[in-house]
């Protein structure tokens, strides 16, 4: 069989359209995956924690999907929206890993039968059940700062992922190995930018200046661990952040220093917060966004 | 004049405070340049006029082509041409250059059975 057109190459070399948001279809995202729970992991443990994780692609995707019909130009909203698809999809399989091992909180109780236990999670959970750090929960800014909070939250988040393929729980280890691909490619992009904006005219080495100011003391709990974490750190399925810590700033220097910006002071650790479900009025505002139509159009198609 | 453009400061529904600069008038664009997309999916082809986009750089459309006209596929290859560079035949001399000749019938290679395996003729 041969190809009449390049679309039709370009399809059949791909042969992978689980990145699409049409035509994956919407049946339970972990048909086929082997769900049980490693031996010695508590499910509780293993919940939050994937809701910790979902959480952070959940609200970082619906920051990135704020620039739609805003963006400086067409080309790069069509790129901050895929990025933003590649999270939701992430999202949606640590959402309902959670679901699985019955982290569902006040939420289930809330969302009607035919609404799935992911979307119960996403839409009818109240801020103080989200477990995101406050990384991707600050507010997106201009895109100087868009593009820094993107560059470390993605650097954070491969480095993260690169390791967690290796974790003992079948589900974490394929999300991970599926993410890998996308956050590459993510991480690559707002490295671009900071690249251009840095090097680039007065105005936009300023203004990618503020946005590294703005963004680093974010980093303060990145690396900091929650029982949660250290628990199943030793049980082999999640990662100490703390590990992370090296990998990420290396990176981040390296693009800064390329992109003639100076790296912000690095910020004291500080104990977490967001993932304790310590969450500020940002999270909540944007929240009300994300939330307002599945609450109020239960289940609702068009 | 201030350009503060923000995913955050416009209408409706999104979040606006102290830190997200308010939308003020948007500029006028300088615009970046418009680049053509030339995608080849497979070896053996030969790349293919897709579309074209708008991008700062050749690097940068390279890399949005990859977005817009692939499904980030790391094995298709691109090229991008500033869409200025392209230097095209004028509609007006359309007679000269494309009248199809057709008593000449040894432009056209009508005359060869291609058989039924051999791809892309």
């Amino acid at each position: 069989m041969h190809e009449e057109t390049v679309y039709d190459a370009l399809t059949a070399a791909h042969g992978d359209d689980a990145r699409w948001a049409f035509g994956t279809g919407f049946d339970d995202p972990l048909a086929g995956v082997d769900t049980t729970v490693p031996e010695g992991v508590h499910p509780a443990d293993l919940g939050a924690y994937c809701l910790m994780l979902g959480d952070d692609a959940l609200v970082l995707s619906q920051r990135l999907t704020e620039w739609v019909t805003r963006g400086p130009e067409l080309e790069e909203e069509v790129a901050l929206a895929n990025i933003g698809l590649d999270l939701l999809g992430q999202a949606r399989l640590l959402l309902a890993r959670a679901a699985s091992v019955g982290a569902l909180g006040r939420s289930r109780g809330r969302a009607t039968a035919s609404i799935p236990d992911e979307d119960a999670l996403a839409y009818f959970r109240d801020p103080d059940e989200f477990r995101c750090t406050g990384l991707v929960a600050a507010p997106g800014g201009d895109f100087g700062r868009t593009v820094v909070r993107l560059l470390v939250a993605s650097t954070w988040r491969l480095a993260l992922f690169v390791r967690l393929r290796d974790s003992r729980d079948p589900v974490l280890a394929a999300v991970a190995a599926k993410g890998v691909a996308e956050l590459t490619y993510h991480r690559e992009h707002a490295a671009r930018w900071v690249l251009r904006l840095g090097d680039g005219t007065p105005r936009s080495h300023r203004r990618a200046q503020a946005g590294a100011d703005g963004v680093w003391p974010l980093l303060a709990d990145a690396f900091t661990a929650t029982d949660v974490e250290r628990r199943l750190t030793s049980a082999g399925v999640a990662v100490h952040p703390g590990e992370l810590r090296q990998e990420v700033e290396g990176v981040l220097v390296h693009v800064l220093e390329q992109a003639t910006l100076a790296v912000p002071p690095w910020p004291e650790d500080t104990a977490p917060s967001g993932r304790e479900g310590q969450q500020g009025p940002e999270l909540v505002a944007l929240l009300r966004t994300l939330q307002s139509l599945a609450r109020e159009h239960p289940a609702g198609t068009w | 004049m201030s350009t503060d453009v923000t995913a955050g400061g416009g209408h409706g529904a999104v979040p606006t405070g102290p830190d997200v600069p308010v939308r003020t008038p948007v500029p006028p664009r300088r615009g970046w340049p418009l680049y053509e997309v030339f995608l080849r999916g497979k070896r053996g082809l030969n790349h293919v006029h897709v579309g074209s986009l708008h991008a700062p750089d050749a690097e940068m459309a390279v890399h949005a082509a990859r977005d817009l006209y692939t499904r980030r596929n790391e094995g298709v290859s691109i090229w991008v041409v500033r869409s200025a560079d392209v230097t095209a035949s004028s509609p007006d001399e359309k007679d000269p250059l494309f009248a199809p000749s057709g008593d000449k019938v040894y432009r056209h290679p009508t005359f060869y059975e291609i058989p039924d395996d051999v791809p892309h003729i």
